[in-house]
């Protein structure tokens, strides 16, 4: 009875995962780490690694379920995804040598920040 | 037209790099593309689903090599966000991009408290574990120096 009480526990949290992402084009993965780590019992690194290959497929999904709705513009995202790929290599590359904690308090404040200016003004 | 591309990139080094640390990239792409580029909310979240997508298929080969996937706990979690992702993404075109722009601010505020929260939590824990080390240094060092 636990173990199915769980697995519905999972399947409606996954389902609001996928529904946020799509919903918002992104920020599913910041939710799905936790259910990962607090439910189901994965370790944090795995719980990171494990996140990519849930949100993969519920990106191209969303991304092509956009694309057919006519929101795509080959500037804009040849020339982010670029730069995401460097960004993203030096992300990785610097992760051991920067303080995380510090750059997660900053990037939460700047969330926040950003959140009020897109909500309030 | 040239500046615009910088801009892009830019935007995308910043949003990269964040993700790349594991940190929900998009979260900050897609208001750095609202704020700073004046694209519609609509194109910015279909820019971002996209962007991330070469990303993370680079790092997701470089974590199942490094067997840090557990795909037991894939399948049961892919299929239902799979699904809700699409409705939800059909659902997101019919909301207007200012109402749609104003529910991500929501959503923004959110998750940033959330993750502020988280963040200074695993600071204290570090910052105990630290001390903790250092008090029982410390004691090692007493009664070394009491063997003396």
């Amino acid at each position: 009875m636990k173990k199915l009480l769980k697995k519905v526990v999972v399947v409606v949290c996954s389902a609001a995962v996928g529904f946020v992402n799509g919903f918002f084009g992104g920020g599913g993965g910041m939710l799905l780490v936790p259910l990962l780590e607090k439910v189901m019992k994965c370790p944090v690194k795995k719980s990171h690694a494990t996140a990519i290959a849930i949100i993969l497929p519920i990106s191209i999904a969303s991304a092509i379920t956009y694309i057919i709705n006519g929101y795509f513009d080959w500037t804009s995202v040849l020339s982010v995804s670029g730069g995401c790929i460097a960004g993203g290599a030096a992300g990785a590359l610097l992760l051991k040598k920067l303080p995380t904690g510090i750059v997660a308090v900053a990037f939460a404040l700047i969330m926040i920040g950003v959140g009020v200016k897109l909500t309030f003004f | 037209m040239f500046f615009k591309i910088i801009v892009f990139i830019i935007i995308g080094i910043a949003g990269g790099f964040i993700g790349g640390m594991g940190m929900g990239g998009g979260t900050l792409l897609i208001p750095l593309l609202i704020l700073f580029t004046q694209t519609d909310q609509h194109l910015a979240q279909a820019v971002n689903l996209i962007a991330f997508i070469p990303m993370s298929a680079v790092a997701l080969i470089i974590h199942i090599r490094n067997k840090l996937v557990e795909f037991r706990h894939v399948l049961i979690t892919a299929l239902p966000a799979v699904t809700a992702s699409v409705l939800a993404s059909l659902l997101s075109k019919r909301v207007e991009g200012a109402d749609l722009s104003l529910y991500f601010g929501i959503f923004l505020m959110c998750l940033g408290v959330y993750q502020l929260v988280s963040a200074i939590i695993a600071l204290i824990k570090k910052k105990k574990s630290q001390e903790g080390k250092q008090s029982a240094e410390n004691k090692r060092e007493l009664s070394e120096n009491r063997q003396d």
